[in-house]
């Protein structure tokens, strides 16, 4: 699925102020591409992807998914939050469920798939444990199975690795990887870190914040799969940082 | 004797609490053995046993028990349902939470008790009379919790429901309903034991078949023996409901949150 952004500004009311979130951003995502966005805190990132998710709306300019005007929230595209936001009142098998519910799947069939995606994130023992009881990399495991159940053409995630040790995000990377190269997926994906965003994306755009702007747009070559080991990364990430700095 | 009471604080809580009231009950025994003050004033054990034995045979307390249970779920089921209600209400209809909501909040300071003599002015002495203030007992505190627990549902929760493709009434029913339900737990429970308070209160005063009213009797009658026995027989009635009630309610709330509140 093709996303693109045409002129969008985004404003919010504050007690007292408005605050310009987003100010004339314009950029278009090509189906199967894998973009990362990185910005320090405040630049909007988080904006963009709730706008592409069609859970937030452009107080002026347009957002489109392959050509259409994204009126709403929708199963081909979903976000996977910071904090994964999966239901603590349902376990792990209940929440990769969820979408196939609402998309009224048989019961053999939703079993079928919850089973599938948890093989594939390796949490095919957990199926039945609460939220509580995993860990933070475990929840954006589930988190990402309870997204691929409804077959989204596009994953917007949101920091999704951040608040996690160095070992469970290498694993995750790789898992990411190897996910994306298998589906042809297209990717959004936000961070703060410039590594990060340097292994993983095909493209990345680098912002600045209030208002928040594109700034920079850097084309990764780096064969895949990529490792964090990799020589190139630190050059590269250095290069991006730098288109970082220049006018922030 | 310090170490003495080291070995005791060793022991198991069931044994320190078998010993507890062992000894308890033993004491009681004694003192009444002893005659040491009259039987209005002093009741026994042997007294206490028997006045609840003689009031299963002659099928007072079964009655009393019965009247009070029925008086008490009716009260609580209305107050459950008009309390979600308006709690409801509250959560998604602005003007409401800014009016009558001023209502529910200004009124909890208000013991239930007080509304009987204006339920008795409204439904003379009646049956209706005590439900209304058992009803009034349980449903300010469930009203708030209801609103409480739909209003903080966590915002990311509905934005990933409907991204999902959830929406409208199963939205609801599948995501703001359950994530409410720990607030709902708890104001649930408050207001149950408020109901049962209310309806105690209001049985002392009002010549109804009921535990309360079976407390007034046994003032009446001088008969302490009776008074405690039908004390002893509303303590575990309500330890039995928090038992066999709301504590499994809570216990799954908290297997599935991780949490002591469920927040």
């Amino acid at each position: 699925m093709d996303l693109e952004l045409r002129g969008v500004s985004r404003d919010y009311v504050r007690p007292g102020r408005m605050v310009r979130a987003l100010d004339d951003v314009s950029l278009s995502i090509r189906s199967g591409e894998f973009v990362c966005l990185v910005g320090p805190s405040g630049c909007g990132k988080t904006t963009i992807l709730h706008l592409l998710a069609g859970l937030d709306r452009p107080t002026t300019g347009k957002v489109l998914a392959d050509g259409a005007v994204v009126t709403g929230p929708d199963p081909s595209r979903v976000l996977i939050f910071q904090d994964a936001a999966l239901f603590p009142w349902l376990n792990v098998q209940g929440n990769v469920e969820f979408g196939l519910k609402v998309m009224k799947q048989p019961r053999e069939a939703r079993e079928k798939k919850v089973s599938e995606l948890l093989e594939m994130v390796h949490l095919e023992r957990f199926a039945h444990s609460w939220i509580h009881e995993l860990s933070g990399g475990m929840k954006q495991r589930v988190a990402l199975a309870r997204a691929l159940a409804v077959d989204p053409a596009v994953l917007l995630l949101d920091e999704p690795f951040g608040a996690l040790d160095a070992i469970t995000r290498d694993l995750l990377h790789e898992e990411l990887q190897g996910l994306w190269l298998k589906a042809s997926k297209t990717v959004v994906f936000v961070t703060h870190n410039v590594r990060e965003a340097v292994l993983l994306g095909d493209r990345i755009l680098v912002m600045s914040p209030s208002p928040g702007r594109i700034l920079a747009e850097h084309t990764i070559g780096l064969p895949r799969p990529r490792r964090m080991d990799h020589p190139d990364i630190v050059p590269i990430s250095q290069e991006v940082l730098a288109s970082m700095e220049k006018r922030g | 004797m310090r170490r003495f009471y080291e070995r005791l604080k060793a022991l198991p809580v069931p044994v320190q609490r078998t010993f507890f009231l062992t000894g308890l009950i033993a004491v009681w025994y004694l003192l009444g053995v002893l005659e040491i003050w009259p039987s209005y004033i002093f009741p026994t054990l042997p007294g206490v046993i028997s006045s609840i034995a003689s009031g299963i045979e002659r099928g007072t307390l079964p009655i009393a028990v019965w009247g009070s249970i029925r008086r008490l779920a009716t009260g609580y089921m209305i107050a459950l349902g008009t309390g979600v209600i308006t709690g409801f209400a509250m959560a998604h209809v602005k003007l409401f939470k800014n009016t009558f909501g001023l209502l529910v909040l200004g009124l909890q300071t208000l013991p239930s008790i007080c509304w009987l003599p204006l339920s008795i002015l409204w439904f003379g002495l009646s049956e209706k009379a005590i439900l209304f203030v058992v009803v009034m007992g349980a449903f300010l505190s469930i009203a708030q919790a209801a609103e409480d627990g739909i209003r903080n549902t966590p915002r990311v929760y509905i934005q990933a429901a409907r991204n999902l493709g959830s929406r409208g009434a199963r939205l609801y029913r599948t995501v703001i309903l359950p994530s409410a339900m720990p607030t709902m737990v708890t104001g649930m429970k408050l207001g149950w034991s408020f109901a049962w308070r209310s309806l105690m209160a209001g049985e002392l005063i009002y010549t109804l078949p009921g535990l309360g009213y079976m407390l007034t009797m046994g003032r009446e009658l001088n008969d302490m023996n009776q008074v405690v026995a039908v004390i002893l027989v509303i303590v575990f009635l309500g330890l039995t409901t928090d038992k066999l009630g709301f504590s499994v309610l809570e216990r799954s709330v908290r297997a599935r949150w991780g949490t002591e509140s469920g927040k």
